[in-house]
């Protein structure tokens, strides 16, 4: 034991770099199991942008669409349901979609409508509460939830109203308008749910 | 250190000797590959691979499901946009992001063939590549099966040969069949040329085996990209332990 | 930064109970001979394996499913649509075989050296408890792809318990839950392999440890350091020929991990299934209950046990003594302590007779996984040409059963009977210094 001197430094220096080294291997090699919770290739297919003909959507009537295992309602909107949408705006929480439902819907369709054309209504059809799906209420006449109904959605769980364009009412427990999906016209008679017109070219 | 040295000599040995071992006796597969000429498939051959998959879908997927197998997957290992995928591989109308399923009714199928194709994801890793290719290679007319087909390495199949007009036809020279010993097929040879040159159609068939051969794990072009980093990172990791060892046990005598 | 660090571990130490003296008894305050060599990094890489195998399992489950039905395309899915989902599945696959690489050679070193003599004789039974529930482990496992072999390795294992007399039928069944391996068999399979065994595994390996700390470890010399001299550089009252376990082994057992990692990774990036050793072809194919496969054997590190069963003829209308000898030869190897009374432990300082039978104990044993394997029925006509091979296989297969079984009964006779000739063993450790 007769050079005993140890070089702290050297040690010091060694056991950094190792530990940093070591580090980065540990976290690149937590990468793949971290992104193994992504959706997969078959959630992703799954996800994929749905195209849906309009042709035999009638005024007036709805349609139901899966798209990312989402109900997306598609609502042919006559001219006295649009009528109906700016004399409901004062009792709406954010009747422009411009306050606290401003992300709700792509800048495409932030309008009084909340569509690209006005009678397509487009709409992910989940309650902003809890997640419940609302029923489709259209006709304009007294319900028991609202006396002076103008027609709309109205959701079972905890009674939270929307209007035709999704719009949600002031005093219900839902705080923000139904959400738009990314939606685009291929022709005047299909859209592709899940792709936005810039992307479509 | 000499005797360092001697010890290393002690454990080195007998590990090469056992690794020597397995490797030389891993005939599981050699042998059943026994006698195949090597396929010389390379699935980093993104050239072979597109035309493998141009030959698959031209002549096999009629049949052929390749289940486990997305066409958005063969488009993006494969360096195709999706409407190359689209207009000239899918013919079955499915979506880009679903596998890859054949139109044959099962029941159509078992009354033509007497079974049903089998699907084709993997059998590169079931078979092995050299077996594909062999297969691909060794039809024959043969008017005693019911398609009128027969093949030397998987006699009796089922299946008719649907590359024929590219290889051509091919004829049995059978040997004599001796007293209680069949006939043995001899060698095979191209009694009708096809549209390709033999030496073309080796390399067609090569295209095709690779195509499966890459069908039964895509992942094979990620593991070989990923790995070498892997065993770089791992070498200097190790390196780097090495010396931090011997800084520590400059403690003990 | 660093500051910060400490307070939070001492605010902890000062609360955790035992924690500090667990570290120390284990880590800092455990004294290892210092004469360790290349033979010693397999318990620690063992340990690493085990981790692997439950990190890499516990994510494989997220996507598995346990089903007749879907199993084997819940595999192909991992495999293909789950991100990275194929490096995941190979590190289990080949941290399975990887596992056993290391086992063997771990408790080929415990024999070489006399690490099962007294006072280690719990360790080594532990051990092999331990290496009895990773080879249930690993044969369950092994099932879940339900792949052709899968399907049939299942019915050929359970069916050894078909060979006990009288309950034998039953008990397949009720093994099964089912007249063939079916959904039922595959889900208790799941839920043993993924939960219960683990679960068993890990306490084994606590154990393990905790009895090997208490004794203290063997060394290549096979000398008691804390016999010898006491007093080194670190403390006055510890053996002079140990050193703490942390850092100095520590670090070197690391030095094993990055080789081991090397090798590992290679296998798993290049070479998956390694000609069809860690991962068979034949089951790439689904599980199919009416075909069997040309080649039906277990996988490789089965093979040893598998080739006597096979080597055991039936007599007295039962097939049941060659899976006698079969777990007879794991039996035996628990029985080892009290087999070998040599009082010299290492194999630097035994008889030449020992040595021999080692030798040949280990060729035994690889030369039966080269039987179960199928790689003698290859071999024998590609170099003898047209023989009986059968008869040729038995008998060679019959010769390396008795070898293998010879080698503990002449451990016995050689030791009970005063027939070694050991050479001194040295008084303290021998470092190369």
């Amino acid at each position: 034991m007769a050079n005993e001197v140890v070089d702290h430094g050297r040690r010091r220096f060694l056991t950094a770099t190792t530990s940093v080294v070591g580090g980065i291997g540990i976290v690149a090699a937590a990468v793949p199991f971290i992104k193994s919770w992504e959706p997969s290739a078959r959630a992703k297919a799954a996800g994929a942008p749905v195209t849906q003909s309009l042709a035999k959507i009638e005024a007036g009537q709805m349609l139901t669409v899966s798209w990312r295992s989402l109900p997306v309602f598609v609502l042919n909107r006559t001219k006295a349901q649009l009528a109906t949408l700016p004399m409901v705006d004062s009792r709406l929480v954010d009747p422009k979609s411009d306050g606290g439902s401003a992300d709700q819907q792509p800048k495409y369709a932030q309008n009084e409508a909340r569509s690209i054309k006005p009678e397509w209504l487009v709409v992910i059809g989940i309650c902003t509460h809890l997640g419940c799906v609302p029923d489709f209420v259209p006709e304009i006449k007294p319900e028991p939830f609202d006396p002076d109904w103008k027609g709309g959605f109205y959701c079972p769980c905890h009674k939270s109203r929307y209007d035709l364009a999704g719009r949600v009412y002031a005093g219900v427990p839902a705080p923000k308008n139904l959400p738009v999906p990314p939606y685009h016209f291929i022709d005047d008679s299909t859209i592709q749910i899940g792709v936005d017109p810039k992307e479509a070219g | 250190m000499t005797k360092r040295q001697l010890l290393m000599k002690r454990y080195i040995f007998p590990v090469a000797l056992a690794f020597g071992l397995v490797v030389g006796g891993a005939p599981a597969q050699a042998a059943e590959g026994g006698g195949l000429p090597h396929a010389g498939t390379n699935v980093q051959d993104q050239a072979s691979l597109q035309r493998g998959a141009k030959l698959f879908f031209n002549y096999c997927v009629g049949c052929h499901s390749l289940k486990y197998m997305r066409y958005e997957r063969i488009a993006s290992d494969l360096g195709l946009t999706e409407q190359d995928v689209m207009q000239n591989l899918n013919f079955t109308g499915a979506k880009f992001g679903e596998t890859v399923v054949s139109h044959m009714p099962e029941a159509d199928a078992t009354k033509w063939f007497g079974k049903a194709p089998p699907d084709l994801s993997l059998e590169v890793r079931a078979k092995g590549a050299d077996w594909v290719y062999a297969y691909l290679n060794s039809f024959y007319l043969d008017p005693n099966r019911p398609v009128g087909w027969n093949n030397t390495v998987f006699p009796n199949a089922s299946m008719p040969f649907p590359l024929w007009e590219l290889q051509g036809l091919q004829t049995a020279v059978m040997t004599e069949a001796k007293p209680g010993e069949d006939a043995r097929v001899e060698k095979l040879v191209l009694s009708q040329p096809g549209k390709l040159t033999p030496a073309q159609f080796q390399q067609a068939s090569r295209d095709l085996t690779t195509f499966l051969e890459y069908a039964s794990e895509p992942a094979a072009l990620q593991r070989h990209h990923y790995g070498v980093w892997v065993l770089l990172f791992l070498a200097f990791l190790t390196f780097l332990l090495a010396m931090l060892k011997k800084e520590y046990w400059k403690d003990v005598h | 930064m660093a500051n910060v660090f400490t307070s939070i571990g001492d605010w902890v130490t000062e609360r955790a109970p035992g924690m500090m003296p667990m570290y120390r008894k284990h880590m800092t305050e455990y004294y290892a001979p210092k004469n360790f060599n290349l033979w010693y990094y397999f318990g620690s890489l063992a340990l690493l394996v085990l981790v692997n195998q439950i990190v890499t399992g516990i994510f494989l489950t997220m996507n598995y499913n346990p089903s007749a039905a879907g199993a084997f395309a819940s595999v192909e899915y991992i495999m293909r649509d789950v991100e990275w989902g194929w490096l995941i599945r190979y590190m289990h696959s080949t941290g399975a075989s990887l596992f056993f690489v290391v086992v063997f050679l771990h408790m080929f070193r415990g024999i070489m050296y006399g690490s099962y003599k007294k006072p280690r004789e719990l360790v080594w039974l532990l051990g092999m408890l331990i290496f009895l529930v990773l080879m249930a482990e690993a044969f369950m496992g092994y099932v879940l792809p339900w792949g052709n072999m899968s399907f049939w390795g299942a019915k050929v294992i359970i069916s050894l318990f078909g060979t006990i007399p009288y309950i034998g039928d039953a008990l397949v069944e009720w093994i099964m839950g089912d007249f063939l391996p079916a959904d039922a068999t595959l889900n208790r399979f799941f839920a043993l392999h993924v939960v219960a065994l683990p679960l068993v595994l890990l306490l084994l390996v606590v154990l393990h440890l905790a009895a090997l700390h208490e004794v203290g470890s063997n060394n290549p010399d096979g000398v008691e350091i804390k016999k010898g001299p006491k007093g080194n550089r670190w403390d006055a009252t510890k053996p002079t020929d140990g050193i703490p376990f942390h850092p100095y082994y520590t670090v070197k057992d690391l030095v094993g991990v990055g080789f081991f990692l090397l090798i590992a990774a290679f296998i798993i990036f290049f070479a998956p299934t390694l000609g069809g050793w860690f991962l068979e072809h034949d089951n790439f194919i689904p599980a199919n209950n009416l075909a069997t496969p040309l080649h039906i054997k277990p996988v490789w590190y089965f093979t040893p046990f598998y080739a006597i069963v096979r080597m055991i003829p039936s007599f007295l209308g039962s097939a049941v003594w060659g899976v006698i000898a079969m777990f007879g030869a794991i039996a035996v190897l628990f029985l080892l302590p009290w087999l070998d009374r040599g009082k010299v432990k290492s194999v630097r300082y035994r008889g030449t007779g020992f040595k021999v039978a080692l030798g040949l104990f280990v060729v035994s044993y690889i030369m039966l996984g080269a039987v179960g394997a199928g790689v003698t029925a290859e071999v024998i006509p590609a170099w003898f040409g047209d023989v009986d091979v059968t008869f040729w296989e038995n008998l060679f297969g019959r010769v390396m059963t008795l070898i293998y079984f010879g080698f503990f009964a002449f451990l016995w006779a050689y030791t009970y009977y005063g027939w070694e000739k050991t050479k001194p063993v040295p008084e303290r450790v021998t470092t190369h210094d």
